[in-house]
């Protein structure tokens, strides 16, 4: 049988990948150019007894994902980058109460209002960085309609492996775009939920560390009673300020995310075995990006693309061994500097980074990087 | 018919006062910080310290 | 016979944090009650706060305790209300928790008229950080942001819920300790969005700037300050100054949210 096909915009592939991994609570707030997620869910939620709910402002939304996921829910919530500024502390409340759910950033341009229209790349470090204290962060960064389908299904099995809230950025070019979108199968692929406890509510404790670095989650109303707190906590959930049950805590929740990278990872690489320059680029600069490189190579140019498609946690060793293999990894995205310091790090002078950044509504043109690969020739 | 047994659980007791004052028949007063029970003899059972007794640090059993 | 407040509170966690003679443990015995009153089943019970002293209260009560962000129990709470109707959510929180930092969801969790109980404990100031001035400080009143005396005029908890859509509304104070259980168990069963305000003392940061000789002082202000509804009606403007109304405040039928939604959930299936 053939497989469903629809021409999709973006944010509606993304309602449909939620849709498909299970999702059945959206709390929202309406905010360009992200919107189009919400309204698709509030049309097909409902039909499945599903939760859509519009709440009163950005944090209120995600504070309603929070709640529903709490009671049992795969939660969801879309956004932009005001929107997202917003939500950074609740974002926070997530990591540290070990909430799974997932938040879609739909990123223009910036800061503050910015242009809500246009596109940019500019939310990539706050993703990381946006909410104070130590958290584990997993961002991922589609480039296409069908991988924005397929990264939201990743995005929430992320979450629900790991107990934690997963972002997906991507920018208003492909949110707004129109591709070939083929449905997976039911079934095709893996569909992950949160693992519940084995133990009986008298032994349950919600951060119990005897059972791995993602202790099981059972969720309200299910007859275990336990106590959620945006305070520093010990494993039985209660606040703690003993030096070592925090230390404890704090550190099992990074290793949640630095023990796993090689799950989490996942990267394409176009052209990089002989690649004397890599292109560093994600989302809709990286289409940019690849026909820059098929360009330079009918040239004769050994230019090669590196994209990641989970962000953080980032590809450091990858990115490390690209620097000593290539003359340059030039960075490409719609800011002023973002990813660049962070390749900086990983490649520790072993290569130049060159940087292509913009930030004036308009994409990065295949022209722009090509011009940049042979300014390294 | 007998007395009340008044029970003061005396680590809860944050010594606010507000107990003895509001027993109608001053049967409770503080001793220092904590709360006593002083005429237990006198108890009516209105169960006010009780219900008042913001620290959970009281509870009157009747008989 | 001694109210058998241990079937409710989670072993080894008293004494709580709160100050001596502070009048939130005397509400929170209400809320036990009332909900003693109403049967809930405590697997099948919420209890949401924000932050502040008076949202510390879902960490002694064993039920499903959610302990949130500063102003966002409301939001937190329709989450999980939504996601399962079929839980008795309760909020609980402080005046400044509630209706400045989390105003805006407490207006609209009225406006929804979503089937839950929110209880504020007004205690005319921010206690947890030091005694800052609230949105319900007395105007010309101390707070150690308003040593002069505070410029802003008060927020009417009650008022504003009824306005917003709140649709069981109820007033009492905390020397008041019997109606706290009565009012918050009508709030319960009430189908609604439902508000009791509950006003209360704050010995250590509000009474001590505003020269309550003690605790029994303020306990005594918060009786002669309440007037019962039925009685207000019969006395006049002059008389009723300063004074604050208590009892059920406001009373009516009309959609639940929740309710309204899973019609949504029938015409879309129909659809």
């Amino acid at each position: 049988m053939a497989k469903k096909v629809a021409l999709l915009q973006g944010n509606e592939a993304c309602a449909q990948g939620a849709l498909y991994a299970g999702c059945n609570f959206f709390g929202g707030y309406p905010i360009t150019p992200s919107t189009e997620v919400a309204e698709v869910l509030s049309v097909e939620l409902p039909k499945i007894g599903g939760k859509f709910i519009q709440m009163e402002d950005e944090i209120a939304a995600m504070a309603s994902i929070i709640g529903g996921a709490l009671a049992g829910s795969k939660a969801l919530t879309a956004t932009s980058g005001p929107g997202m500024s917003l939500k950074q502390e609740l974002l926070g409340y997530a990591c540290i109460a070990e909430v799974p759910c997932v938040i879609i950033n739909v990123m223009r341009g910036g800061p503050s209002t910015g242009m809500p229209t246009g596109p940019g790349q500019s939310d990539v470090q706050q993703a990381k960085w946006g909410t104070h204290g130590d958290h584990p962060v997993i961002a991922l960064v589609p480039a296409s309609c069908q991988e924005i389908f397929t990264e939201t299904v990743r995005a929430f099995n992320l979450a629900e492996k790991y107990r934690m809230p997963v972002q997906v950025l991507y920018d208003e070019i492909i949110g707004h775009m129109r591709e070939r979108i083929e449905f997976p199968e039911p079934g095709e692929l893996e569909i992950i939920n949160r693992t519940e406890p084995s133990v009986g509510p008298e032994e349950y404790k919600p951060f119990d560390p005897s059972f791995g670095d993602v202790p099981p989650m059972a969720a309200f109303g299910s007859g275990y009673r336990f106590h959620v707190t945006g305070l520093n906590k010990a494993a039985d959930g209660f606040p703690t300020t003993k030096a070592d049950l925090v230390d404890n805590e704090q550190r099992r929740q990074l290793r949640k995310i630095s023990a796993a990278q090689s799950d989490i990872e996942l990267n394409e690489e176009y052209m990089t075995e002989d690649a004397e320059v890599v292109v560093f680029a994600y989302g809709s600069t990286s289409r940019s990006a690849r026909y820059a490189v098929n360009e330079l190579r009918k040239e004769g140019v050994k230019a090669g693309m590196f994209r990641p498609i989970t962000l953080w946690p980032f590809p450091e060793k990858r990115i490390a061994e690209l620097g000593k293999q290539a003359k340059a990894i030039i960075v490409a995205e719609l800011n002023l500097g973002q990813m660049n310091l962070e390749v900086e790090r990983c490649v520790k002078g072993a290569c130049d980074v060159p940087f292509i950044g913009r930030v004036d509504g308009e994409p990065i043109n295949p022209g722009q990087i090509m011009d940049k690969v042979k300014e390294v020739k | 018919m007998s007395s009340p047994r008044i029970e003061v659980i005396e680590r809860y007791c944050k010594g606010c006062s507000i107990c003895v004052e509001f027993c109608p028949t001053k049967v409770l007063e503080m001793d220092g910080f904590v709360v006593r029970v002083a005429k237990p003899e006198a108890c009516i059972n209105c169960m006010q310290c009780e219900l008042r007794c913001p620290d959970f640090a009281i509870k009157v059993h009747a008989e | 016979m001694a109210f058998d407040y241990d079937k409710y509170l989670r072993p080894g966690k008293l004494p709580h944090i709160w100050c001596p003679g502070c009048g939130h443990g005397i509400a929170m015995k209400g809320l036990i009650r009332a909900i003693d009153t109403c049967g809930l089943d405590k697997s099948n019970t919420a209890i949401v706060s924000g932050i502040g002293c008076a949202s510390r209260l879902p960490g002694y009560v064993d039920f499903n305790t959610l302990h949130t962000a500063h102003g966002r129990a409301a939001a937190f709470a329709t989450g999980v209300k939504m996601a399962k109707p079929e839980m008795n959510v309760i909020v609980v929180g402080g005046d400044g928790d509630g209706t400045a930092i989390g105003g805006n969801h407490f207006i609209h969790a009225c406006r929804r008229n979503i089937d839950m109980t929110y209880v504020i404990f007004n205690n005319f100031i921010y206690g947890m950080t030091g005694g800052q001035f609230s949105p319900c400080t007395p105007t010309g009143h101390k707070a150690s942001t308003t040593v002069y005396g505070n410029p802003d005029p008060v927020f009417d908890i009650s008022k504003l819920a009824i306005g917003a859509g709140a649709s069981f509304v109820a007033r009492t104070t905390a020397f008041h300790a019997t109606q706290i259980d009565k009012l918050i168990a009508e709030g319960i069963k009430h189908k609604g969005l439902s508000v009791i305000e509950v006003l209360d003392d704050c010995p250590t940061t509000y009474g001590r700037r505003n020269k309550f000789r003690s605790v029994i002082e303020m306990m005594e202000r918060l009786k002669t300050m309440a007037v019962p509804v039925a009685a207000a009606s019969k006395m006049t403007a002059e008389q009723l100054e300063g004074k604050v109304l208590t009892g059920v405040l406001h009373k009516e039928e009309k959609p639940e949210y929740c309710e309204q939604y899973a019609e949504v959930i029938k015409r879309a299936k129909g659809a």
